[in-house]
C-alpha cells in the first residue's frame, strides 16, 4: 500500500485518529508520518553498554604503563583488551587484575562476587576429561610464548599419559 | 533441512501461555556464562581447542540429568536457513547462529537442547546455559538454569576466580554470569505514550531493555526484552527478585494504561484493534512487520477480552511462526520476500480460523 500523502514511499505507518467525531483510519509512510509528528518507533536507542564499558576500559587502561603485558597462557595484552572488549582467557583476569579490579568496579559497581560459590570437579574427574590434545595445546602456547620450562614440564606429562 | 521434530518439546515449550501474567508477559530466560578451565575464551581460541569444548560437553551429558533426551546441533554445520530457523525460535543467538556480520561462523558452534533448557557452545563465552519458561516465571527458570549449572559444573572445570566468580569473555558479564530476562509485551503503555518513560525508568534501577531479538534490535510489535544490567556483586537471587519485583510494577503500569484507554477512548480502542483483527483474518499479502503490529493489536484486545475464544498459545505461536525461515520451512523451499508476505497472511488466516472464531 503507497502512502497517502506523497504516493510515492509504502505507507507502514497506520494510524487510527479522530476528524470532526469520525474515526479515520490513515497509511503513511514514516517520513510523511514523521512530518505530521505521529511518533513511529520507539526511538531511544538502546543503551550502547559495551560502548560506555569499553569507554571506561580505555580511560582505566591508558595511563597503565604496562601496555604490553602479555597474558602467560593466551598472549593478550592490555591493547588487545582495549581493541575488542574481550579477554582471551581465564588467566587473563590473573595478569590484569589490578586494572581489571578497577575496570570491574567502575563498571559493575563492585569488584567482589557475592553470588553462588564454586567448587571445581574432584581430581579424578578431571583427570579423566583433561585429554591429551589439551596438553599439546598449551604445550603450543608455551612454546610460542617461549615459556620453555612450562613446555618441557607439560612434555613429561605428555609423555606420562601416554 | 533440519528437522525440528528432533528437538525436545520443539523447543517451544515456553509457548503454551501458561505461566503467571501470560497475556502479557510471553516468556521468561535465564542464561548463564561458563567458561571451561584450560581453554582460551572463544574469541581467541582455535577450531581445535572448540572442538574440544564441545566434546567434553558431549561427554558430560549422560552424567547431566537436565539434558537427559537432548540434542546436540552443530549450528557451523548447518545451512543458513537453518539457523535462522533456530535463531527465529530463540534457541540460539544471532552470534552463534553466524548471522552477524562482524561475527562470521565459528567452527564448533553448537548447541545442546533439552526439555525447557539449553547450552549454546562456543557463543561469546564456550557455555552458555540457559532456561526459558511461559509467562512470568522467574523463580522456576532460575531454578533449572540452576539445576544444570551444578550438574554440568560437577563434570567440567569451569573458570573460576575466588574474588571476580565465574570468569568470562566480557568483563560486563563477570561474576554470576546471570542475565535474567523476562519478554513483556506493552501496547497500553506505548498508546498512552508511557513506554519511553518506564524504560528510561528501567536504567536508573540497574535494569536494561532490548527489542524481540536481543541486543541492538527494535521494539517490534511492542515487545521488549526487560533484564538485568549488572552480574556482579549480588547474588543470583538478589538479581533476579529485583527484576521480578520491577516487572510486576511494569505489569500494574500497563494494566492500569490499558483501563485509561478502555475507560477514555472505548470507540477508538475497540475499532482499531478490530480493524487488526479484521486485516489479519482476511490479508492476503502480510509483511512481516505488518503482521507484528497488528497481532499486538489483537494480542491486547484479547488481554481486553475483546476478542473472546482466540487463545494466547496461539498468538505466541504466531509470532514464531510469521517469521520468514519458519514460513519457508513450512513452504519446504526458499521464499521470496513478496512469496513470504503471501505465505505469512495464509498461515495466519488459517491460524485465526482453527480458533473460534470471536465474530460468530
Amino acid at each position: 500500500m503507497l502512502c497517502e500523502v506523497c504516493r510515492e514511499r509504502e505507507a507502514s505507518v497506520h494510524v487510527t485518529q479522530m476528524q470532526e467525531g469520525d474515526v479515520a483510519l490513515r497509511h503513511l509512510c514514516p517520513a510523511c508520518a514523521a512530518e505530521r509528528g505521529i511518533e513511529t518507533t520507539v526511538t531511544t536507542p538502546p543503551k550502547n553498554v559495551l560502548g560506555e564499558f569499553l569507554q571506561a576500559a580505555q580511560q582505566q587502561l591508558a595511563s597503565t604503563p604496562a601496555e604490553t603485558t602479555r597474558c602467560t597462557y593466551c598472549g593478550m595484552t592490555l591493547r588487545d583488551f582495549r581493541a575488542t572488549g574481550r579477554l582471551g582467557c581465564s588467566r587473563c583476569y590473573a595478569t590484569f587484575e589490578g586494572s581489571l579490579r578497577d575496570l570491574l568496579r567502575r563498571v559493575q559497581g563492585s569488584a567482589k562476587h557475592v553470588g553462588r560459590r564454586y567448587v571445581p570437579p574432584a581430581a579424578d574427574v578431571l583427570e579423566r576429561a583433561t585429554t591429551i590434545g589439551e596438553l599439546r595445546d598449551r604445550l603450543r602456547r608455551a612454546i610460542a610464548n617461549e615459556e620453555f620450562e612450562v613446555a618441557a614440564t607439560l612434555r613429561d606429562q605428555i609423555r606420562d599419559v601416554e | 533441512m533440519l528437522d525440528l521434530t528432533l528437538l525436545p518439546d520443539g523447543g517451544m515449550g515456553w509457548l503454551d501461555g501458561s505461566g503467571e501474567d501470560a497475556d502479557i508477559v510471553l516468556s521468561t530466560r535465564i542464561r548463564l556464562a561458563r567458561n571451561v578451565e584450560g581453554f582460551a575464551f572463544t574469541g581467541r581460541s582455535r577450531e581445535g581447542e572448540r572442538l574440544r569444548v564441545l566434546q567434553q560437553v558431549r561427554d558430560a551429558m549422560p552424567q547431566v540429568p537436565s539434558l537427559q533426551g537432548g540434542v546436540v546441533l552443530r549450528v557451523d554445520e548447518l545451512a543458513p536457513s537453518d539457523r535462522q530457523l533456530l535463531h527465529e525460535r530463540h534457541l540460539v543467538s544471532k552470534e552463534l547462529a553466524g548471522l552477524e556480520q562482524a561475527q562470521p561462523l565459528r567452527g564448533g558452534a553448537a548447541v545442546v537442547l533439552g526439555e525447557g533448557v539449553g547450552v549454546m557452545v562456543n557463543e561469546e563465552d564456550h557455555l552458555r546455559l540457559q532456561a526459558l519458561r511461559g509467562g512470568l516465571q522467574v523463580g522456576p527458570t532460575l531454578a533449572a538454569v540452576d539445576r544444570l549449572d551444578r550438574e554440568l559444573g560437577a563434570r567440567l572445570p569451569y573458570a573460576w576466580h575466588d574474588d571476580f566468580g565465574f570468569l568470562t569473555a566480557c568483563p560486563t558479564n563477570t561474576g554470576t554470569g546471570m542475565r535474567a530476562s523476562v519478554l513483556i509485551h506493552l501496547p497500553g503503555l506505548r498508546l498512552t505514550r508511557e513506554l519511553e518513560k518506564v524504560l528510561a525508568s528501567l536504567q536508573t534501577m540497574g535494569l536494561t531493555h532490548r527489542g524481540l531479538y536481543g541486543e541492538g534490535s527494535d521494539v517490534i510489535g511492542n515487545f521488549v526484552q526487560i533484564s538485568n544490567q549488572n552480574t556482579l556483586g549480588r547474588s543470583e537471587e538478589e538479581l533476579s527478585d529485583h527484576l521480578l519485583r520491577v516487572v510486576r510494577h511494569v505489569i500494574q503500569r500497563e494494566r492500569e494504561a490499558r483501563r485509561v484507554l478502555w475507560r477514555d477512548a472505548t470507540h477508538i480502542l475497540e475499532d482499531k484493534l478490530w480493524r487488526s483483527y479484521g486485516t489479519l483474518r482476511f490479508a492476503r499479502s502480510l509483511t512481516f512487520e505488518e503482521a507484528m503490529s497488528h497481532l499486538s493489536n489483537v494480542r491486547l484486545a484479547v488481554g481486553l477480552n475483546l476478542i473472546t475464544g482466540l487463545s494466547v498459545y496461539t498468538l505466541n505461536k504466531l509470532l514464531i511462526f510469521c517469521q520468514s525461515a519458519h514460513l519457508a520451512y513450512a513452504e519446504g523451499r526458499a521464499l521470496t520476500e513478496s512469496e513470504a508476505d503471501v505465505a505469512r497472511a495464509r498461515y495466519v488466516r488459517q491460524a485465526l480460523e482453527a480458533d473460534a472464531d470471536p465474530v460468530a
